[in-house]
This record gives C-alpha cells, structure tokens and sequence, in this order.
C-alpha cells in the first residue's frame, strides 16, 4: 500500500482500527423491513384520509375518459367489428390513472426529504434501498387503489366485472404502478426540483403513456412509430389490461401472450426498482 | 489551537463519537477543511459558528446523511462502515429543517419514528403518550402536526427524536422557533436524559446562551475548528471586560477611542466594543474623551460567549457568514 518515496510511518487511521460492530445481519434485515413498512403504510394513511384525493382519483380520469372517448369516438375505427373508442380507450385509462398516481406519490419526495418525515427516514437504521421499496410500495397501493375505483366503470365501458381475469389485472397493475413509482423517485432524487421532476415527467413519461397503445393502436403504415411502441414497456401493461378485461385476444393487445405482458412488465419494474435504488445512494443536499 | 483544552479521554475507552481529518468540497469551495473533533459518552458538545461556518454540513456528516469527501467517523473508536448504520441506529436526531409529517399527528408521527428503531408496540405506544406529556402536547397528540404552531411543531420534533430512547442526541439548531419557556424545558429535558441514561448530545447552535449549558464547546468558522474547549475556558480568552460604546457614527467613535486613547476599539452591531482589564476605569476616560452628546451610551459587561467568539474569529455569531469566500 506504501507509494515509493512515501514514510513508512504515515498513520492511516483507518487501517489500524478494527471494523465496528455491526448491526446484526438479520437485525439489518429487520430494520430495513420495518423501514419499508412504515413508508408504505404512511402512503396509504395520507392517502385515505385526504377525502379531495379520493374524488380527484375517481374524478379526473372519468373526465379524461369521457371526453377525450366521446370526441374521439366518431373518427376512431377499429376494424370492421372492432369496439368504438370509449371501450378502446378505457384499458389505456387505467394504466393513465397509475401513472398520474406514481407522478404525484413520487413528487413529494422532494419536499419530504429536505422538510419532511423522510429526513427521520434518512436519518433512522434503515437503509436507502428499504426506502426506495418503501416508498415505491406505498405510491403503488396508491395507485392500485385509484385504479380500483376507477375500474368499478369497467361494466360501462362493456367490461363486465365477472368476465375480469382479476390476477393478470392486479400483477399488470401492481407491476407497472412499480416501475413508475421507481422512475419517479430516480427523477426526483436526483433533479430535486418540482419544476426539473415536472418538465422530465412532461417530456418523458406521459409520452410514454401516448405511445403505449393506450390512444390508438399500434399503426401499420407507420414502421418508426410501430416500433417505438414495441420497444415502450408501457405499452405491454396496456396490452395485459387490455387481456384482462376482454380475453387473451382482445382487440388492441399486442401480438403475444398475457404472460409475456407481465414478464415484460416485471422486467420494467426490476429497472424502475433498480434505477431508484442506484440514484437513492446519491447523497441529499445537506 | 486546536488541541482541546479537557475531556480528552483515556486511550482504554474511546470517545463515543469522534470525527478525523473530515474534508467536504462543495464545488470549488471547502466547506470544512480538516475538521477534528470528538465527544465523550455523557458530555454535551455544542458546535458554534454562525449560518455557513459549516455546522449544518458537519452535523450531517455526524448523522450518516453525507459522507465526507476525505476523513473518518468513528463511533466507540471503530471506524463507520459506509452508510452508517450502526451509528444512525444509535442516535436520535432533530434536524435544522422539520421531519415530521404534517398530514400526521404528532402521535402518529411518534409511533412510526418508533417503528423505523423496531420499538416493540406496546413499548411504543407508552414512550410516546409519556414523551408527548413530557413537552406538553398531550392534549393535542391526535392533532395534524401542520396544524400546530412552530413551537409546538418543533416540541415534537424533540419527542419524535427521543421516541427510541437514544444513546447518541444530535441536534441541529434544536431550539429555533421555541419562547424562552420553552426553551428552558427542552434543556430540562436534555438535561435530565443526559443525568439518568448518559446520554451523549452533539448540538450545533449560533445562540450564546444556549451554548452555555454544553461541556465543551467547538467553535467553527470557514470549515475550520478554531477553539474546542469549555464555554469558561472560551470566555476566558477575551481578557477583562467588555466595554460597549453606543454612539450615532460608531465609525468615528472607534477611530477617536484608537487616536485619543491609544486602545483597539472594535466596531460591532450593538455599538464600538473596546476590550480593558478594568473597564469600570476605563469609561470615564472614554466618557471625557468626548464632548456631550457624541455619545449614546457607555457600559460595561463581562464577555459573553458572543465576544468570545467575535474575538476568535473577528466575525459576529448572529450573523451569517459570506457565502463568497
């Protein structure tokens, strides 16, 4: 370790002094256990006690469905005995309602570290990556929650809930509202301003919700923009709402299986995941 | 300079918390330079500087938030392993900013502080409902805490810090915000912690008075340690009294005080301040000195810690320190 020409006496406080005694392994598995809990169940108790959430929840994306449904509905066709556009649209809803529901649930992150009960977090024995699962579990039961409510209309937009294949919803959503949450904590991590996380969520991720397959169907006549919404992760989880609500060959869903949506899906999330805990290591601004 | 004037602790029990060498750049500037400083279990070590001497980077350094860009922490002599885990599940910590949730109420933000430590349930509902009687906010325990005044918000800041029964206390300018009341039962209680369980405290403050109930203190200016000793040690180094000149052009004042008497005069936010063995002889000479009217007021104090610190560093305790350096 000595460089030529360097004293041989230099003290290097660190090489003489044993390691401290650490936290036990498991002890270390609890506490980070125990880290991810509480964030969660913070998420879901801010959630269910702010009643405006609630409505906005339910609200925002019956407007959006409604509207953009209705005015679309008279030049959208979907082949000859295809479904009209507000059945076309409403999958492509659920998966928006995630996505808005990760944007907010992300977005306080910013605030709550620098002003708020992440600081405890930061400064308690868990470690980042149980923060990171934490938060991204509660911001997913958020948004599953969301989701929940809003699917209580699958029946009016020709969905009946028996016909539902509950498990292959619930892993699609679970999984993509994962992966969101993920991308969201990176982006407000490391840009650390409300305007930087809004104009990275504007340019990057509801583009990415516009070429899912969630407005219009993968086109024919378009290669560049066919493979762009081949290549987008979030146009599987569309695909796999889209098999859940109307069958494996529902009209809209991409050329595969439902299990190759979801092993897409859980991909996505493993890297949303992955890329939260990768930018959580970054040290916040004292 | 440096060297710390007591407490070094024998080579067979380790300081309870140390730091060596510590160095942060932010950019091109140093925010601390070499810093050094330990605290021995049971003592109160207060850090003093003013806003951007450093305190709150150091502080969360100590707290395992940042890590240094050079240096080591130690914690009962072993050094920290990255994250530091062991050291953040022994101390309990109140930060210069809130970190409390608002939606919450300061019982609820309790127990989760409590479950973050693995406090077993039961254990934790007692703690908090006792802590939270202790400063005084029982009655509006099930409140939102965004719906509690500043004093009280930061009341709770203290209880959500002491909810894991810490050994280690840090504490970033805890006492913000708070009424002397107020404060007067927070260092009750820290006190009382530190008597019965020998609870070891860090605090960093810009609050003389606060100050004085700490050990030991650390005085930073620009990253850098300049004094480390106690607070009778440190006022000790302004030598005889303070001698305070209130005047409407302190400027001239000061300059006629240095031409007329020969004395340093020093100009500062409450007036000319000139520093005499025997200051009592000294105003009337100051008071002669001057034709009637030029003068507001002369007086006469012992130095405070304020002077202490404006004679080590010729910078003002109350005021921030320039962020262009």
């Amino acid at each position: 370790m000595t460089a030529p020409g360097t004293a041989v006496d230099t003290f290097d406080p660190r090489a003489s002094v044993a390691r401290a005694p650490r936290v036990s392994f498991t002890r270390a598995l609890a506490l980070d256990l125990a880290t991810a809990v509480v964030l969660w169940r913070r998420d879901l108790v801010r959630f269910f006690r702010q009643p405006s959430r609630l409505i906005g929840a339910l609200g925002q994306p019956i407007i959006f469905w409604v509207v953009i449904g209705s005015g679309m509905s008279g030049t959208f066709h979907y082949g000859p005995a295809g479904p009209g556009y507000l059945a076309y649209f409403y999958p492509g809803v659920v998966i928006m309602v995630v996505l808005f529901a990760a944007i907010f649930t992300t977005l306080s992150v910013i605030e709550d570290r620098h002003r708020g009960f992440l600081q405890t977090v930061l400064a308690g024995p868990g470690s980042r990556t149980a923060l990171v699962f934490g938060k991204a579990l509660g911001s997913a039961s958020v948004a599953l929650s969301q989701a929940a409510l809003f699917l209580a209309l699958a029946p009016a937009a020709g969905f009946p809930l028996g016909a539902v294949r509950w498990p292959l919803l619930f892993a699609s959503l679970a999984l993509v509202a994962l992966a969101l949450a993920g991308l969201g904590f990176a982006v407000a991590w490391v840009v650390d301003s409300p305007q930087g996380y809004h104009a990275v969520q504007m340019t990057l991720f509801v583009p990415l919700w516009i070429v899912s397959g969630a407005m219009f169907p993968v086109p024919a006549d378009r290669p560049v923009l066919a493979s762009i919404m081949r290549a987008n992760p979030v146009s599987y989880g569309v695909s796999a709402v889209r098999r859940a609500l109307a069958g494996e060959g529902a009209p809209g869903a991409l050329p595969g299986s439902a299990a190759r949506d979801v092993f897409v899906c859980l991909a996505f999330a493993a890297f949303g995941l992955a890329l939260a805990a990768l930018a959580s290591r970054r040290a916040p601004r004292p | 300079m440096n060297e710390p004037a007591r407490g070094r602790s024998p080579a067979s029990s380790p300081p309870r918390l140390s730091v060596e060498g510590l160095v942060v750049r932010r950019g091109p500037r140093e925010v601390l330079r070499e810093v050094s400083l330990f605290v021995n279990r049971g003592e109160i070590l207060g850090l003093l500087g003013p806003n951007g001497a450093g305190k709150s980077t150091l502080f969360s350094i100590l707290s395992g938030l940042i890590p240094a860009a050079s240096g080591v922490v130690r914690l009962d002599g072993h050094a920290l392993e990255r994250g530091a885990r062991d050291l953040r599940a022994a101390s309990g910590i109140v930060f210069q900013s809130s970190a409390l949730d608002g939606k919450l109420s300061a019982e609820e933000n309790l127990r989760l502080a409590a479950a973050l430590h693995l406090v077993p349930r039961s254990e934790a509902r007692e703690r908090t409902l006792s802590l939270l009687e202790r400063v005084g906010l029982a009655p509006r325990a099930k409140e939102p805490v965004e719906r509690l005044s500043g004093g009280l918000r930061r009341r709770v800041e203290l209880a959500r810090a002491l909810v894991h029964d810490p050994s280690i206390l840090l504490m970033d300018e805890p006492t913000t915000g708070l009424d002397a009341a107020s404060v007067k039962d927070f260092w009750a209680e820290v006190l009382s912690r530190r008597r019965e369980k020998g609870t070891t405290v860090v605090l960093s403050t810009h609050r003389p008075e606060e100050a004085e109930h700490c050990d030991r203190l650390a005085v930073l200016f620009s990253g850098r340690i300049v004094a480390d000793e106690s607070p009778q040690a440190l006022r000790e180094r302004v030598q005889g009294d303070v001698v305070v000149v209130e005047a409407e052009a302190p400027e001239q004042v000061a300059a006629e005080i240095g031409r007329r008497l020969g004395l340093k005069a020093h100009l500062r936010d409450d007036g000319v301040h000139v520093e005499h063995e025997r200051g009592h002889a000294l105003v009337p000479r100051i008071v002669e000195a001057f034709p009637p009217g030029r003068l507001k007021a002369v007086s006469v104090r012992r130095p405070t810690l304020a002077d202490a610190y404006l004679f080590l560093t010729g910078a003002s305790l109350e005021a921030e320190e320039g962020r262009a350096v």
